[in-house]
């Protein structure tokens, strides 16, 4: 382990890059572009028709077959769409906004590693645009120019909807993108080079996410914060604000915003795959049975699979789970993955440390698990003997009750204030208890044969009973 | 770079030079506009020229660290609190304060110290600019070597500035009474 971290980090050099001919840059930007935009026109179907099987509907399947054509309905008629100017907007800020939108995620992908070095018309060379020795960070910096997008687009639009989605996405991003800045630095503590080919490079034996799991889950969650996907997609929450940011575009304005989202789901997906499951290398049981599944054109494949396999889920997530209120998203991001990454952050420096001091892999779990527990006892104790004497001294200030209107609008309870507690339906049992009480208090006699396939007339009184005296609205509806 | 003359230029040097006149006409403009929002994206264009400037010097670690903290996160929650209180479209004339002369009085004198500064400390020196001087690990080895404790003694100073910010925001939510008047 010592010896392939100290290879790895000798190696540090990313001097093999920038060396090409210009018609081969050409020809690798252009590719870029082309796979970028084919992998958005089948995002676009694919995304469709998975959200349709989880809702159990068919999906599109009228244009093409199996509605592979879709894409191209959808951008014909964007394109045939007035191009609206919104009277109160920024004309020019207004129409700059997609641009800066889209602009920075196709930069992203300079500097992402598709394969190994292959053979192209004669020539050695990489499959990856150009790599930098700070390449990681350059996809920082680059993708958080893209947030002036969604930001100028909600103001420009001069309206107050818009306004709140684009105040919404600067918040949400910013707030995500130190959380996954900490996550990246885990990884570059690891493999000792913020450059893309490196880190794959480093991979070559364990995979981060198996080395590095806790920074791969953090990572996770702020890229879907990031991309203001659902369950984040709070900046264009339909039932909040219309369509947030972008409500006040159509057209291909308005187009040039669905083609950033779906490439910079491709491109965190990208990340995601280089930093943390190997990049472009075959997962382990085809490497061991297919000696060659990491060399030549072969990488590819596996990239795009990754790739996939990150679009699936965040087509997943969209289709399971509901949307987050804003309060808890903000303490999700600030309150959890941020304190989380930075202890998580201390500990794999400190193995780091160990590892560059040559201690064996026996020794150094001995003492990061002797040091993590040794920290939990004491902080234990500590809770133990600290805590308890404020609560015991003085009784807190009660908290002002929640006002579910303050102000005159429906507002979430602020921290420290409960939600008053929710009237819940009885348990069925006894609400069939009661009915049958009821019901015999009601007629006196011992009918309580309440099979659900024979309703006779006490039954259903006994049920009317139960709705006005045990339950709420909706229990009748619910026993049938 | 190639020569040691003022006159035989290299593209790179006319380039700084050209990418410097960017940089100081969006920072006038960022402070001459009559638009807020369009005060905050000049600002945005001047640090992006400075973060080209720090490129062309080979300088990549802080080019792009740059553009990460001062284009991509303090500019953006500069628009966020303009949004949050006031960005109009269009111009704010009541935006203008009445010190204008004594701000571009104090303006000009600190841009006059900083240049004397520069340049009475290099003179004619003439930097070679070699490749990977810029680079992550000589950046960590300078500042966490040679210049540690200014780099801790400034982390100590935004520590204090953070909780600082945090008391003024608490004590103005702890007695309400005297301070809702005073913001009315």
């Amino acid at each position: 382990m010592t010896v392939m971290h100290a290879q790895v980090l000798a190696a540090g050099d990313v001097s093999g890059f920038g060396h090409d001919p210009w018609w081969i840059m050409l020809i690798k930007a252009v590719a870029i572009v082309v796979f970028l935009m084919v992998s958005v026109i089948w995002a676009i179907v694919w995304e469709r028709k998975v959200v349709g099987w989880m809702q159990l509907r068919i999906g599109p399947n009228r244009t093409g077959p199996w509605g592979l054509l879709q894409s191209f309905a959808d951008a014909m008629k964007m394109m045939l769409k007035e191009d609206l100017v919104v009277k109160n907007a920024d004309k020019f800020v207004l129409v700059l906004a997609p641009i800066v939108a889209v602009v920075p995620s196709f930069m992203a992908w300079a500097v992402i590693p598709f394969g190994p070095e292959v053979s192209m018309f004669g020539h050695r060379t990489a499959l990856q645009l150009t790599d930098l020795p700070v390449g990681l960070l350059y996809i920082l910096a680059v993708t958080s120019v893209g947030i002036y997008g969604f930001v100028l687009s909600g103001w420009a639009s001069g309206s107050t909807y818009p306004l709140l989605g684009g105040l919404r996405s600067s918040a949400q991003m910013i707030s995500y993108e130190i959380a996954m800045g900490l996550s990246f630095a885990a990884v570059f503590l690891f493999s000792g080079s913020m450059s893309t080919s490196q880190i794959v490079a480093a991979q070559a034996h364990t995979w981060y996410v198996a080395l590095l799991p806790v920074s791969f889950l953090v990572y996770v969650i702020a890229m879907v914060g990031e991309t203001n996907r659902a369950p984040f997609d709070l900046p264009e929450a339909e039932g909040e604000l219309v369509s947030g940011y972008s409500t006040e575009y159509s057209s291909m304005k308005f187009g040039t915003f669905m083609l950033a989202e779906y490439i910079n789901m491709y491109t965190v997906s990208a990340v995601c795959a280089t930093l943390f499951l190997g990049g472009w290398r075959a997962p382990a049981p085809i490497t061991t049975i297919w000696a060659g599944a990491n060399s030549g054109w072969f990488p590819l494949i596996w990239f795009v699979i990754k790739l996939q396999i990150g679009l699936f889920f965040f087509i997943w997530l969209r289709g399971t789970l509901p949307r987050f209120r804003y309060d808890q998203f903000m303490k999700l991001g600030w309150k959890v993955l941020i304190p989380v990454s930075l202890v998580w952050l201390v500990l794999v420096a400190v193995v780091r440390a160990m590892k560059n001091e040559g201690w064996q892999f026996g020794r150094i779990a001995l003492w990061t698990v002797g040091g993590v527990l040794v920290l939990l006892i004491l902080a234990l104790v500590w809770d133990a003997v600290f805590r308890r004497k404020p609560a015991g001294g003085g009784e807190p200030a009660p908290e002002p009750a929640f006002d579910p209107m303050a102000g005159g609008f429906p507002v979430p309870p602020l921290p420290g204030q409960a939600l008053p507690p929710v009237p819940r339906r009885a348990p069925r049992a006894q609400r069939r208890a009661a009915a049958a009480r009821a019901a015999e208090a009601e007629t006196g006699g011992t009918d309580t044969d309440d099979g659900d396939g024979s309703p006779s007339p006490a039954n259903a009184g006994a049920r009317s009973a139960a709705t006005t005296s045990t339950t709420g609205k909706g229990a009748e509806r619910d026993d049938r | 770079m190639s020569g040691q003359s003022f006159l035989s230029t290299s593209g790179t040097e006319i380039a700084f030079v050209l990418v410097g006149i960017v940089a100081l006409g969006a920072a006038l403009l960022t402070v001459t506009t009559r638009q807020l929002v369009h005060a905050a994206l000049w600002l945005v264009v001047a640090l992006g020229a400075l973060a080209v400037e720090y490129l062309l010097l080979t300088a990549e670690f802080v080019a792009w660290v740059q553009v990460l903290i001062y284009v991509g996160a303090v500019v953006v929650l500069l628009l966020f609190g303009l949004m949050l209180t006031r960005a109009p479209i269009g111009p704010s004339p009541d935006a203008d304060s009445r010190h204008r002369p004594l701000a571009a009085a104090v303006a000009v004198a600190a841009a006059a110290l900083l240049v004397t500064v520069v340049a009475d400390a290099f003179r004619t020196t003439w930097i070679t600019l070699r490749p990977g001087a810029g680079s992550a690990e000589a950046n960590g080895i300078g500042l966490f070597r040679a210049w540690v404790l200014p780099f801790e003694a400034l982390s100590v100073l935004l520590l204090a500035a953070l909780v600082g910010a945090i008391v003024l925001s608490r004590r103005r939510a702890a007695r309400p009474g005297v301070h809702e008047e005073a913001d009315d």
